[in-house]
């Protein structure tokens, strides 16, 4: 039976299901992964690394002799979607890392997604080949041309069964319409259009068409010293084709109607919460920018996630969110080093579980931290190879923040920030999760009762 | 607000990473270097008004102004209160949070900032150049021209407010560091200031052939090191710069052609607290340098346009220089 819609924190018992990746004790940083991302169906999850590769991995059928091993997820495909490029005009080189993998619903066997880097976004068709033709008379089986002279009958080929094979081909590249580093790319709702959206402009594209982009948002200002601000993050609404988010580095989101006008500086909403003066220091900017903004599977609320917190908005009130979350506040206190060590930098991405109950976002540490929007608990999890026993149920971590340290928590002081979660993914109707830490991915599923 | 660190230190540590990120992967990254100028704006307002503090405090013991001469720091003897500063870097955000402004920042006696002694050691300063908004660093109009040591060690600043007749007679040691091309330039006696000011800027520059720079005080050297190495300042004299310019070769203040000693600096004078301020104006010294090379090398023959773009206290020339595409 699925468990999923309406689950209650405390009737989810998270357990470990896989882990992807290797455990050396030195990570190679090609191997990092960047992003992750289930299909619509949850029956295809995506990473992307550094290295700029690609790996598919798809959940086996369900076996009515293993019940309990609910459709493990096994590689489906791996291909090198970006290489790291050289711009000459600008003396730059382009990273190949992938920033975000986002998945085309399917409409025929084969599977499209686009993956984007800093510069550039593609189309990738993903299908599978078990057939191939056999009995060609101008060639033969390895394919070296026959002399046709030497021909005395004809057949007709036929199409035998083959090994399995999954192709990743790149149907479209789209390119040259960012002069700064892309951030997002969302697909619409019409499934004719995406955006990509990088720090100063956000533009419009059709899947058809390579060669032209439509510049929707651009807030570049004409003096770039007046630049105050940039897009950190933008999404489409999941059902209105015209409606579409961005987030900004100030802490503000701004949703956008794209029929008002084809440029789409104005916003129709604006949301930003007055800040709590006594909360100022040297780093509130930087703790106000929002690193990833989500609709709600619903499409009524926005969640996005700062630094420190996880807010959810309701598209009808713009002056405050109508829930916060502390993500690990007990960092409040430690901007200074994580300034220093440049992770206050650290971009979290949060997701909505399916029935849109319960919101997740990563942490430093391998932990990660789930918000039961309904019951108002959280708990705290922990990604790691100690827990990693199949089926193994995963035990609420605790950061103590002072005092007295009872024997299973551990102290701020502790934390390793080397091991942040930056990525999650929730699959899209169960209490399936993938957790991108560092060159990992880990695998999580609630316990089948 | 808890931080371990003091507004210096979160200075110099912000500098190093706008610094350092103009050679990491990908190109700048125009969200991480915005960030970093906010964190910067903070703790410049805080350590500036910090010094204002000191200064008036010490201002309070020496009505006369007479030990201020003698001070490695040396505050002319202005008893402005803290003037308002342009909030760091970015103008139109100084309305939003910061009550200071740059409006009140203008004309003579007031002091915004006292840089270093020729007796302190080599510090990495920039040279400000005429600055079409307020500057950090003014002159005050008692410390002008031929006040001698009120101004010591003052690094003249944008708009150049040193009264007629030429070069601000101060006997600073002033040191560029362009972070572009990685060079360290060190002039003494604001001559390279006057050169690189001054077709746009006649109260004080003169161009740079024949400038008639005041004679250098007693002791004082005037080093200019074109394509050299940095070296110590007793004792070495600058060759190969045609005529009395403090620019060597090319355009003046445009590239130099000496090695960064960035890091070296930060680690022999960490808590030089004097360069702290200075440290700013490197800042936008190498924001220049981040423009693109075509861009900054069009700019070169308009020496005091180049000098008044590199708008010290133009918050904006920090995110200007940022995009380097």
């Amino acid at each position: 039976s699925l468990a999923g819609f309406g689950n209650l924190m405390q009737d989810v018992l998270w357990c470990f299901s896989q882990v992807k990746g290797t455990i050396d004790i030195g990570v190679t940083e090609a191997d990092i992964i960047s992003t992750v991302e289930f299909n619509h169906t949850g029956e295809l999850l995506a990473t992307g690394d550094k290295g700029g590769r690609v790996v598919i991995f798809q959940r086996e059928q369900e076996s009515k002799n293993q019940p309990h091993r609910r459709g493990e997820y096994n590689v489906y495909s791996t291909f090198q979607s970006h290489e790291p490029e050289f711009d000459y005009l600008k003396s730059l080189e382009i990273e190949e890392k992938i920033n975000k993998i986002r998945w085309l619903p399917q409409q025929n066997a084969a599977y499209f997604l686009l993956s984007t880097n800093d510069k550039t976004v593609k189309l990738w068709k993903v299908s599978e080949r078990d057939k191939r033709p056999e009995g060609y008379n101008l060639k033969d089986e390895d394919g070296r041309l026959r002399d046709p002279s030497m021909i005395t009958t004809l057949r007709v080929p036929v199409l035998r069964p083959m090994d399995l094979m999954v192709e990743a081909t790149p149907r479209r590249v789209f390119a040259n319409a960012h002069t700064y580093h892309i951030n997002s790319i969302s697909v619409n709702s019409d499934y004719e259009t995406y955006m990509s959206a990088d720090d100063l402009r956000i533009n419009l594209w059709h899947f058809e068409i390579t060669n032209q982009s439509f510049n929707i948002v651009d807030i570049k200002p004409a003096n770039m010293e007046e630049l105050t601000e940039v897009i950190t993050a933008a999404e489409f609404h999941p059902h209105h084709c015209n409606t579409f988010v961005y987030s900004s580095s100030k802490g503000t989101i701004r949703l956008c109607d794209m029929r008002t006008s084809a440029l789409c500086d104005r916003h129709a909403k604006f949301f930003e919460e007055p800040e709590d003066p006594s909360n100022r220091s040297f780093f509130s900017e930087i703790i106000s920018s929002i690193s990833d903004v989500k609709f709600s599977h619903s499409g009524r609320y926005i969640m996005t996630r700062d630094y420190l917190t996880v807010k959810v908005w309701d598209l009808n009130m713009e002056n405050r969110p109508i829930e916060t979350y502390q993500v690990h506040d007990y960092l409040r206190s430690k901007l200074c080093s994580l300034y220093e060590n440049d992770c206050i930098f650290d971009k979290f991405e949060c997701v909505w579980n399916g029935s849109d109950s319960v919101i997740m976002t990563g942490s430093y540490n391998n932990f990660f931290r789930m918000f039961d929007r309904n019951t108002k608990r959280d708990v705290t999890l922990e990604a790691s190879r100690e827990n990693s026993k199949p089926r193994a149920i995963l035990k609420p971590r605790k950061v103590c923040v002072g005092g007295k340290r009872r024997k299973d928590e551990i102290s701020v002081d502790s934390l390793d920030f080397s091991k942040k979660i930056l990525h999650t993914a929730w699959h899209p109707s169960e209490n399936i999760i993938a957790v991108a830490a560092t060159n990992n991915l880990y695998i999580f599923q609630d316990k089948v009762n | 607000m808890e931080c371990t660190l003091d507004a210096q230190s979160l200075i110099s540590i912000s500098l190093r990473k706008i610094h350092s990120s103009r050679t990491q992967r990908g190109g700048i990254k125009l969200h991480k270097n915005l960030l970093v100028s906010y964190v910067l704006r903070n703790a410049r307002q805080l350590y500036l008004s910090e010094r204002y503090a000191e200064l008036y405090r010490r201002q309070q013991h020496y009505p006369d102004g007479a030990p201020l001469l003698a001070m490695p720091a040396c505050p002319p003897p202005a008893a402005a209160a803290p003037p308002d500063l342009p909030a760091l870097p970015l103008p139109t955000d100084t309305q939003d949070r910061e009550p200071r402004s740059c409006a009140g920042v203008r004309g003579g006696g007031e002091l915004l900032e006292v840089p270093v002694c020729a007796a302190a050691p080599p510090e990495l300063q920039r040279v400000p150049c005429r600055d079409s908004s307020p500057g950090f660093y003014r002159v005050t109009g008692s410390a002008g021209p031929g006040s001698g040591g009120g101004a010591a060690g003052l690094l003249y600043a944008a708009g150049c407010d040193f009264g007629s007749g030429g070069a601000p007679h101060c006997s600073s040691r002033t040191t560029v560091l362009d972070l572009d091309t990685h060079v360290v330039t060190t002039v003494e006696n604001g001559y390279l200031h006057q050169d690189c000011c001054c077709s746009q800027c006649p109260c004080c520059c003169q161009p740079a052939p024949g400038l008639a720079s005041p004679p250098p005080t007693p002791g004082t050297k005037r080093k200019y090191y074109p394509g050299q190495e940095e070296e110590e300042e007793e004792g070495v004299e600058e060759g190969g710069e045609p005529g009395a310019g403090g620019v060597a070769g090319g355009p003046p203040f445009a590239p130099c052609t000496k090695r960064a000693r960035f890091e070296e600096y930060n680690t022999e004078h960490p808590q030089d607290s004097s360069n702290i301020s200075n440290l700013i104006s490197i800042f936008g010294s190498g924001f220049t340098g981040l423009v693109s090379r075509q861009q900054a090398d069009s700019e070169q023959p308009l020496n005091g346009q180049l000098c008044s773009k590199q708008a010290l206290a133009s918050l904006g020339a920090w995110t200007r220089a940022i995009v380097a595409f």
